[in-house]
C-alpha cells in the first residue's frame, strides 16, 4: 500500500493535472514550484501539495476588488511584483469581476459591472478591499459614482462569501487614520464588526500572502485561522525579530549606529536605528518581497511595523526605538526626562539633607540620650 | 523604659532585599536593553543575549518575591499587613500623615511616633508596589511576544488590546526611572529618619528590631 506520509511519494501531483497546466503554457516546473511555495507559505506539510494542486482547477471564483482611501500600492504589489507565472495561475483560477486598476471599463459602465457582479454572485464572491473607509461627514470624503464608500463597502461586504482586506489601511485604517485622522477613516473590521474578514495588513500587502490566502480558500473552502487582529496565523504568527537574519548580531550586541558606519556595512542589527522588528508580526524575513528578493531589514533599513494597527502613530519616530513622550519637545527622549528626574530628586534631597543636618530639637527620645565620655 | 520590638518578620526582610536586588539588576540590564552602550567587537559574543537572560531571570525572581510579599500582607503581623500601607483609612493615620509631611517640608518639628512605617513612607511603598505590579504584568506581556501562540501571550493579550506594545515599552522604561527616583528618596529618608528617630530604622530592615518607648505611643 502506498504510504501517504512517505516523503518520496508525498507531494506527488497527478500527471493529468500537470498536463492540463502545460497545455495552458505553464511548465511543470513552474506549476510544481507554485504549489509547493503556497503549501509552505501556508505552513502546511508537503503532503498537502496534491490537494492544493487539485484545488487550483479552474473554479472561476468570482472576486470583486474595490479601492477606497488607497494609493493602489496593494494592487501594484499583487499585479507587478509577483512572478509572472504565479499571477497567471491565480488570475486563471479566479474571475476578477471588478478591479479598478486593471479593468478596461470606466465611469458608469464600470460602476454597473460591479453591482451586476454583486447581484449575480451574491453570497459566493470574494471581496477584496484596499484602502481605508472615511466615516466623517456621513462618508462625504470618499464617494464613487455618487455613493459614499461607507454605503458601498457595507453592501459589498454583506453580500460577499468572505472579505479579504489588503494593506494596513483597509485592515486598520492605516495612513488615512493616522492622528489626527481628519476624515475619521476606519478599517473594514471597524466598519462592519462581525463580518467574515481576514486582514492582510502590510504596506503594501505581501502578494504571496494574498495568493496563499486565496489558495487556502480554494483548497479548504474557508479562510485561514486568524489571530486576535484577524490576521492569518500562517503569515502573522511570528515576530519579525525572532526570524530576522540580523538577529545573531542583536544577541551579540553588534549594532549599526548610523546608516553609513562600519557596523551597517557589516550587516549588524538595526535596533539602535529604530528597528521595530521586536514588536512587529509578519513573515517578511521568511518570504520577503518581490519574488523573495529582499525585505526592508535585508536592504539595510529598520522595520517600521507597517502591519500593526496604528503603526503610523505608535511606531514613529521610525528612527527611534521608543515613541515620543507626549507633552515634551521633539528632542526629549524617555531617558533624558528620566535622567532629569533622577538628577532633580538627588539635588532636592541633598539640599533637604543639609537643611535637616542643621535642624535642632526635632530628634526623638532626647531625654534618653547619654553622651559617652 | 525602651523596649526592643520585633517589627519586620523574616518574610518582610527577605522579600525587601530580594526586591531591592532584583530591581537594581533589572534596572541596569533594562537600561542596557533600551540603550545598548557596549558594542561587542568584530567577533561578537552574546552580550545582549546574556543581558536579556539576566533581565528575565531577575524578572522571575522579582515576581516570586512580590507574590510572597503579597501573601504575607494577609498572613503576617499588622505592620506587614496591606492595611499598614493605607494610613489614610483612619483619622489618626491621616493626622500622622500630615504631621510627617509637615516635618519633611520644614513646616513642623514633630515626628509622628510609629512602631511600623511612617505614614508618608507607607503611602510611597503602596505606590511602589503598584508600580512593580505594572512593571511585572507589562514586562510579561512584552516577553510573551516571542511566542504569540503560547499561554503567556494568551493570558497577557488583554493588555495589548488596551495599549499598544510600543506605549507599553515606553511605560516600562519610564517606570524604571520612577523607581530610580524612589531609590534615592528611600535611602535618603531611611538614613534621615534613622538619625532623627533614634529607633534603629536602618538596622531594622536587616534585623527586624526597633527601639520603642511605649509611653510615647
Ligand atoms: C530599589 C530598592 C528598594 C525598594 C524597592 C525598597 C522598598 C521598600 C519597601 C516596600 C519597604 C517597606 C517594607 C515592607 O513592608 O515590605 C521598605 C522598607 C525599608 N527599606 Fe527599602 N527598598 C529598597 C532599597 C533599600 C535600601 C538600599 C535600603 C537601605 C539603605 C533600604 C532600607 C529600608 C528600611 C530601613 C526600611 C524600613 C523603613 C520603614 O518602613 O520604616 N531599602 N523598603
Ligand atoms: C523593576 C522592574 C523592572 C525594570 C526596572 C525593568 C526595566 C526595563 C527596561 C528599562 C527595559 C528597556 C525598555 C526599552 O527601552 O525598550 C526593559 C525591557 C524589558 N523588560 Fe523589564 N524591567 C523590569 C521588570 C521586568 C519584568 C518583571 C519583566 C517580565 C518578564 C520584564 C520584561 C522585559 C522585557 C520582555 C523587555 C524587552 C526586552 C527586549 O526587547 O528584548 N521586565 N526592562
Ligand atoms: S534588525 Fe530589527 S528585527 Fe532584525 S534583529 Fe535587529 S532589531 Fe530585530
Amino acid at each position: 500500500m502506498k504510504n501517504d506520509l512517505d516523503p518520496m511519494n508525498a507531494g506527488e501531483i497527478p500527471e493529468e493535472i500537470l498536463r492540463k497546466w502545460e497545455a495552458k503554457g505553464i511548465s511543470r516546473r513552474d506549476f510544481i514550484k507554485f504549489c509547493t511555495t503556497m503549501t509552505a507559505t501556508l505552513a502546511l506539510p508537503l503532503t498537502f501539495v496534491p490537494q492544493v494542486a487539485a484545488a487550483l482547477e479552474d473554479k472561476r471564483l468570482p472576486v470583486i476588488w474595490v479601492e477606497y482611501q488607497s494609493c493602489s500600492g496593494d494592487s501594484e504589489a499583487f499585479l507587478r511584483a509577483n512572478q509572472p507565472t504565479a499571477a497567471e495561475i491565480i488570475l486563471d483560477i479566479i474571475s476578477l469581476e471588478y478591479a479598478e486598476v486593471i479593468m478596461a471599463a470606466a465611469g458608469h459602465q464600470a460602476e454597473k459591472s460591479k453591482w451586476v457582479a454583486m447581484e449575480k454572485y451574491k453570497g459566493q464572491y470574494l471581496l477584496i478591499v484596499e484602502g481605508a473607509i472615511p466615516t466623517g461627514e456621513n462618508g462625504a470624503y470618499c464617494t464613487i459614482g455618487g455613493e459614499s464608500a461607507v454605503e458601498s463597502a457595507k453592501k459589498l461586504i454583506k453580500n460577499a462569501a468572505a472579505t479579504i482586506t489588503v494593506g494596513t489601511c483597509a485592515s486598520f485604517g492605516g495612513l488615512p487614520a493616522a492622528a489626527p485622522n481628519p476624515t475619521t477613516a476606519v478599517g473594514v473590521r471597524d466598519l462592519v464588526p462581525g463580518a467574515t474578514i481576514v486582514n492582510l495588513p502590510g504596506c503594501p500587502v505581501n502578494a504571496d500572502n494574498l495568493t496563499a490566502t486565496l489558495v487556502h480558500f480554494l483548497t479548504f473552502g474557508k479562510l485561514p485561522a486568524v489571530d486576535v487582529l484577524g490576521r492569518p496565523k500562517f503569515a502573522y504568527g511570528k515576530r519579525i525579530h525572532d526570524n530576522c537574519e540580523r538577529r545573531a548580531h542583536f544577541d551579540a550586541g553588534q549594532y549599526a549606529e548610523s546608516f553609513d558606519d562600519a557596523g551597517h556595512r557589516q550587516g549588524h542589527c538595526l535596533y539602535k536605528l529604530g528597528c521595530k522588528g521586536p514588536e512587529a508580526f509578519h513573515n517578511c524575513p521568511t518570504i520577503r518581497y518581490n519574488e523573495g528578493l529582499s525585505w526592508p531589514v535585508m536592504a539595510g533599513h529598520g522595520c517600521i511595523g507597517c502591519a500593526s494597527p496604528g503603526f503610523w502613530d505608535t511606531m514613529s519616530p521610525f528612527y527611534r526605538r521608543l515613541p515620543q513622550v507626549p507633552g515634551f519637545g521633539v528632542e526629549a527622549t524617555a531617558d533624558k526626562i528620566g535622567l532629569g528626574l533622577v538628577g532633580a530628586t538627588a539635588a532636592a534631597f541633598a539640599v533637604h539633607g543639609v537643611a535637616s543636618a542643621f535642624r535642632k530639637g526635632d530628634a526623638m527620645e532626647s531625654d534618653k540620650v547619654k553622651k559617652e565620655e | 523604659m525602651l523596649e526592643i520590638r520585633y517589627v519586620w518578620e523574616i518574610p518582610v526582610r527577605v522579600t525587601h532585599w530580594i526586591n531591592a536586588l532584583a530591581i537594581v539588576v533589572l534596572s541596569i540590564t533594562g537600561l542596557f536593553i533600551g540603550f545598548p552602550y557596549l558594542i561587542a567587537g568584530v567577533d561578537g559574543g552574546f552580550v545582549m543575549g546574556w543581558i536579556r537572560f539576566i533581565h528575565f531571570v531577575a524578572a522571575y525572581v522579582l515576581t516570586a518575591s512580590m507574590l510572597a510579599r503579597i501573601y504575607w500582607m494577609f498572613a503576617g503581623n499588622h505592620h506587614a499587613s496591606w492595611r499598614a500601607f493605607l494610613p489614610w483609612r483612619t483619622a489618626e493615620g491621616r493626622r500622622n500623615f500630615i504631621k510627617m509631611l509637615r516635618y519633611y517640608t520644614f513646616t513642623g518639628k514633630q515626628i509622628s511616633y510609629e512602631v511600623g512605617h511612617n505614614p508618608v513612607a507607607a503611602v510611597a511603598y503602596a505606590g511602589i508596589f503598584v508600580l512593580l505590579i505594572i512593571q511585572i504584568v507589562g514586562g510579561f506581556a512584552l516577553y510573551a511576544q516571542y511566542n504569540p501562540g503560547g499561554m503567556m501571550a494568551a493570558s497577557t493579550a488583554w493588555i495589548l488590546t488596551l495599549i499598544d506594545s510600543q506605549w507599553l515599552r515606553l511605560i516600562h522604561h519610564a517606570i524604571m526611572w520612577l523607581l530610580a527616583g524612589f531609590f534615592i528618596n528611600h535611602v535618603y529618608s531611611a538614613a534621615l529618619m534613622d538619625i532623627k528617630e533614634r529607633n534603629g530604622t536602618l538596622s531594622s530592615i536587616f534585623s527586624g528590631y526597633r527601639y520603642i518607648e511605649p509611653k510615647d505611643l
